[in-house]
């Protein structure tokens, strides 16, 4: 009975952390692209515009959800809540806090890496189901773009994973106790660390790397056909999405909930452990959307033969030497 | 050597890629000078280039003449239709007929503001004006016709 209580609790509170960072995030992405494209953003719903999302939120919920008539109707209004699920198991091992975990799992690393390659699913079932050319088109790309990111991705964690020596993510966040990975590392850990983000990037299908959107290629790529609740749901689980790859990264490279330590400076060191560890988790994290942010709005998207060359002629052969490298520092204990 | 373009390629798509981010890291981090106009706010202020397109209008002198000879020049320039000049003859002084406009019609729900028109035209009768604000309840009320009643065209145009 205490347990199913407790799981309708953490239901409910990933639920309402998954709207408040839909509102947060879809504004926070706002308001940095116009920043950086000499605009203002928007700016009338409240003060400075802060209600926008809250509108648009309103404005989606009262839409109707159409479903075209040649569509495959049950995969059709599976797909979305896929997506949903997908971004809802994921949030399971991330440590929010000092000792705030949902389940600290003993391969807690490999459990993201497995279930975050299953969102491709609710894509190509969207794309599939829409019976429509585009989102067809939009989700084969979708496909052959997180197949091959998966791999360097996988790779640039399992950097971090061969220093710490464990899966769990409890564990890799107490070896960051005197330092995190990405000063500890050396230069392996950094490279990784670039692999880790442009491979991210590209799993959660954002610019430069929206080619299962693509907008003036492909109208919207999958989620042409969707419209109202339906297409709020892959938007928020793009967005979520994007959260927890950073969260994931943020764990890994930065420490976590850690805080920042220098060596033996006892003075420093307190001075930061006052700061509250959710304060710096969610400071990383929010730091990494941010450089993901500006990637999406500075770079041009990709060509889809531009898109595997990368990732299989450049990140591939990188990520294998550098775990190489990593495995030579790991065995000599060359890592501080 | 090839390991050495390897390299070398890496290091330029690299360099470049950060070059870009710093640009738009600059925007970000100096938010002073906006570039868009903020619309509704400065109907007053508005200041358009010279060369803005926004509807074709036909000048008139304040006696109300215009430089339209009537050659229909700009009809069979528009690429979609939207204009259309209807012709009559006046009869001048000495007796003899003389092409001249009875109307000019302008459909602007068809207009694409592709200028060809303005540039065909020889004797200078019609311009783009600087207008943009052309929403209306009736879609009747976006044909216009250019010539003002009762206009006459000017002495010495051709």
């Amino acid at each position: 009975m205490v347990l199913i209580i407790e799981m309708v609790i953490m239901g409910v509170c990933v639920i309402s952390l998954f709207a408040m960072l839909g509102l947060v995030l879809v504004l926070m992405e706002r308001k940095v692209s116009a920043y950086m494209q000499i605009r203002l953003g928007p700016n009338r719903v409240g003060p400075k515009g802060m209600f926008q999302s809250l509108a648009d939120t309103v404005k989606l919920l009262v839409k109707e959800g159409m479903t075209p008539g040649g569509a495959d109707k049950f995969l059709f209004n599976l797909a979305p809540f896929i997506a949903m699920i997908v971004a809802m198991l994921l949030m399971a091992p991330i440590a929010f806090a000092k000792d705030f975990q949902m389940w600290d799992l003993n391969i807690g690393v490999l459990y993201v890496a497995a279930i975050s390659s299953i969102s491709v699913i609710a894509i190509l079932m969207a794309g599939w189901a829409s019976n429509n050319k585009y989102s067809l088109m939009g989700a084969m790309r979708s496909g052959a773009q997180i197949v091959s990111y998966e791999l360097s991705g996988g790779l640039a964690i399992l950097t971090i994973v061969v220093l710490t020596g464990s899966l769990q993510v409890s564990d890799i966040i107490n070896a960051q106790a005197n330092g995190w990975w990405i000063f500890k590392g050396h230069i392996p850990a950094i490279i990784a660390f670039v692999i880790f983000l442009i491979a991210v990037t590209a799993e959660t299908n954002r610019a430069p790397f929206d080619l299962a959107e693509a907008e003036s290629e492909l109208t919207a790529g999958f989620h042409t056909e969707y419209s109202g609740m339906k297409f709020a749901l892959f938007f928020l689980a793009e967005y979520v999405n994007v959260f927890i790859v950073c969260a994931i990264g943020a764990t890994i490279f930065l420490g976590g909930w850690m805080p920042f330590h220098i060596g033996n400076w006892q003075g420093f060191n307190h001075l930061m452990d006052y700061i509250p560890s959710s304060i710096w988790f969610f400071g990383k994290t929010f730091f990494l959307i941010f450089i993901i942010m500006w990637f999406r709005w500075t770079f041009p998207r990709l060509r889809i033969d531009q898109l595997l060359n990368l990732e299989w002629k450049y990140l591939l052969p990188i990520s294998m030497f550098n775990i190489l490298l990593v495995t030579l520092i790991a065995i000599m204990g060359w890592h501080f | 050597m090839f390991l050495k373009n390897y390299i070398s390629e890496i290091y330029q798509a690299v360099s470049s890629l950060l070059k870009g981010m710093r640009r738009t890291g600059y925007y970000f981090t100096h938010h002073k000078e906006i570039i868009t106009q903020q619309y509704p706010d400065n109907k007053e202020a508005l200041v358009f280039p010279e060369r803005f397109r926004g509807e074709v209008v036909m000048p008139h002198d304040e006696k109300n003449e215009h430089r339209c000879t009537g050659c229909t020049a700009c009809e069979l320039a528009c690429p979609n239709g939207t204009i259309k000049v209807i012709t009559k003859f006046d009869i001048t002084p000495e007796g003899k007929k003389k092409k001249a406009i009875d109307t000019l019609v302008y459909h602007l729900e068809l207009c694409t503001m592709c200028n060809l028109c303005i540039e065909a035209c020889p004797s200078d009768a019609i311009k783009m004006a600087q207008t943009f604000e052309h929403s209306v309840f009736d879609r009747n009320s976006l044909t216009k016709i250019l010539n003002n009643p009762g206009s006459k065209i000017m002495e010495g145009v051709e």
